[in-house]
């Protein structure tokens, strides 16, 4: 093949340096080689350099504060006082909102979209929750602010305390913006993801799984919940991390209705404040390399939960569609 | 078996599959709840001074995003000229070069990038490129912009230059023809509408983007003075003008929102066309 090109750029007199070069890149496998395996190197590259930038840069807080950083509830920058344990909590309880709302919500629609509807009707509403997943989070933040917000404190609110409000996480004053709202928020934004990524791994589980269970006189219901589900389950756990990961990770949306008020409280209805929101609000006002460092600091934290989970969803991913998964 | 065990069955059966049924309608109706308010709410407050006119100062009505919307066009422009190569290339090392370890880790990473929440990529391209100078710039919301449009490229590239058959590009070695040359003037183009079609999502998708240009492009009410200084864009004026106490910020809000969202749902209509016809030929 060499030969070849070279008989061609011998046939070719080289006109000019540029000519010459377009010629010896066109017939080159080593330097198109080269400068792909230079791009996709390159990734690696921006990767580690992200972890590199962030790590070098929190520098002041991790000495100052240590480990205490996690354990600390104080926020104080007239002090110079870190602590992330309002904003880890604020984090770790709008996405478990989220995940209670998002995964029965997913699933069943995974559920109809791979069982029961006819493929070209899958298709087509499999399309327009691919839409919904593309649809920006600013723009779910502004119908946050403006429907969610006050149906939690006219109408949803109320009657959630009527009904629950004996448990803790119900009670207190309500109003409109905190926990519930925020996790009801994501719990929207993250569905789409579980949806399709379910969807497919149900899907891949083989025909006679289902036709096995129907013989043995099984109803459909209890052919997917028992046999298909169970199938597919690794794919789909792997499914909730990748959404467990937007939603920690969401920033916009959160922000415009959690409150942004740091504090750690069993009712659902308080407000509260995210790792993503406290940075997105306070970031371009720190004053002083010790207030950036705390927070970039928490942008270190929130990365290294996205990355652990990321990581998970796909070796769990990966797995199931291995591990036999497919119809062979 | 019992007769009430099998009703009971069935009973169970028809309730949890009309349920399933009822979950995937109501996520579809909140896409078209969202179409509606903004089209309703936006439509109201949309008019050509939006798209003309600079933002009035506070207190004062009217006045529109022209700023903001061109804003965000330079920003795309930043971002598809950083992030588009490097995911081209990745994508074509990784379908057609890659051997097997490296690829693996190459794609791992690719993910776990895509996977990173945006605000810590905001924060990565403040520390590049914001620190060292000290001021905000439309540069570092391109980078940040530009990081993300990498990860989503290279996979749908790969993917689409692995749909290619290899029938294809055995003929082009059996007629002589390099691997390079095969990959540049067969598998390219045949594969062509699917990688444009995975650019244009990935940019949609930055498009929307709010988080990574808080503290890189910043914001700014005038026209911007150029690369190195601070810039609008449309979906930070949204947030700005959402959160803020004015009325008639709201109505402007609104309407950003739903030239966004309009922005955002054509090119993913967009890019399913070029897809389907693609496919087509």
């Amino acid at each position: 093949m060499s030969a070849a090109s070279t008989t061609i750029t011998h046939e070719v007199p080289p006109k000019s340096g540029l000519r010459a070069f377009v010629d010896r890149l066109k017939g080159g496998d080593e330097i198109a080689h080269l400068i792909t395996l230079i791009a996709a190197a390159g990734i690696i590259l921006i990767t580690s350099l992200l972890v590199l930038e962030l790590w070098r840069t929190s520098y002041l807080s991790r000495s100052k504060f240590g480990w205490m950083f996690f354990w600390t509830k104080v926020w104080d920058a007239n002090f110079d006082n870190f602590g992330a344990a309002t904003f880890i909590y604020g984090t770790l309880v709008t996405s478990a909102v989220a995940l209670a709302i998002a995964v029965p919500l997913g699933l069943a629609s995974a559920i109809f979209l791979s069982e029961l509807a006819p493929r070209r009707l899958s298709d087509i509403i499999s399309f327009l929750i691919d839409l919904l997943a593309a649809v920006p989070s600013v723009i779910y933040g502004l119908l946050g602010i403006f429907i969610v917000v006050p149906l939690m404190r006219t109408t949803l609110g109320p009657a959630l305390k009527h009904v629950l409000g004996f448990t803790p996480l119900f009670s207190g004053p309500n109003y409109g913006v905190g926990f519930l709202t925020a996790g009801i928020v994501l719990a929207i934004m993250v569905v789409p993801f579980i949806i399709s990524v379910s969807r497919e791994v149900l899907l891949s589980v083989p025909r006679e799984q289902r036709e096995a269970a129907l013989a043995m006189g099984a109803t459909r219901w209890e052919s997917t919940w028992q046999v298909v589900v169970p199938w597919a389950r690794t794919g789909i756990m792997g499914s909730v991390f990748l959404a467990l990961a937007r939603a920690l990770g969401e920033t916009m949306a959160v922000t415009m209705v959690i409150g942004n008020n740091p504090q750690i409280s069993a009712s659902l209805f308080a407000p509260g404040y995210t790792i993503a929101s406290v940075i997105a609000n306070e970031f371009t006002e720190a004053t002083g390399d010790l207030y950036l460092s705390a927070l970039i600091e928490l942008g270190l934290v929130l990365f290294l939960m996205t990355f652990i989970l990321n990581g998970l969803a796909r070796l769990l991913i990966v797995a199931t569609e291995r591990g036999g998964g497919r119809p062979a | 078996m019992s007769e009430p065990r099998i009703m009971w069955r069935k009973a169970v059966n028809n309730v949890m599959l009309t349920l399933t049924g009822v979950a995937a309608f109501g996520v579809v109706c909140v896409l078209f709840l969202i179409l509606g308010y903004l089209i309703y709410n936006g439509g109201h407050s949309l008019n050509l001074n939006f798209f003309t006119q600079l933002p009035k100062p506070v207190g004062e009505t009217g006045g529109g995003m022209a700023n903001a919307i061109v804003g965000s066009l330079k920003l795309l422009l930043l971002a598809a000229v950083m992030g588009l190569p490097v995911g081209l290339l990745a994508g074509i090392y990784l379908a057609e070069f890659g051997g097997k370890t490296f690829s693996f880790i190459v794609r791992y990473v690719t993910d776990l990038l895509n996977g990173v929440p945006s605000i810590v990529i905001g924060i990565f391209a403040y520390a590049l490129v914001v620190l060292p100078v000290k001021h905000f710039s439309a540069l570092a919301g391109g980078v940040a912009l530009g990081i993300m449009v990498i990860p989503i490229t290279v996979r749908s590239t790969e993917e689409f230059l692995r749909g290619v058959p290899n029938s294809m590009r055995e003929a082009a070695m059996a007629l002589g023809a390099s691997k390079w040359k095969t990959i540049a003037t067969v598998v390219l183009p045949a594969a062509s509408g699917g990688i444009l079609t995975g650019m244009l999502l990935a940019l949609a998708r930055v498009a929307g983007e709010t988080a990574p240009l808080l503290f890189t492009a910043f914001g700014n009410r005038y026209w911007g003075q150029g690369w190195g200084q601070p810039i609008a864009s449309l979906p930070v004026m949204i947030y700005t003008y959402a959160i803020s106490p004015y009325d008639d910020w709201h109505r402007q809000a609104w309407a950003a929102g739903l030239v966004l969202l309009m922005l955002v749902l054509l090119s993913n209509l967009g890019a399913r066309f070029i897809l389907a016809r693609s496919k087509a030929v």
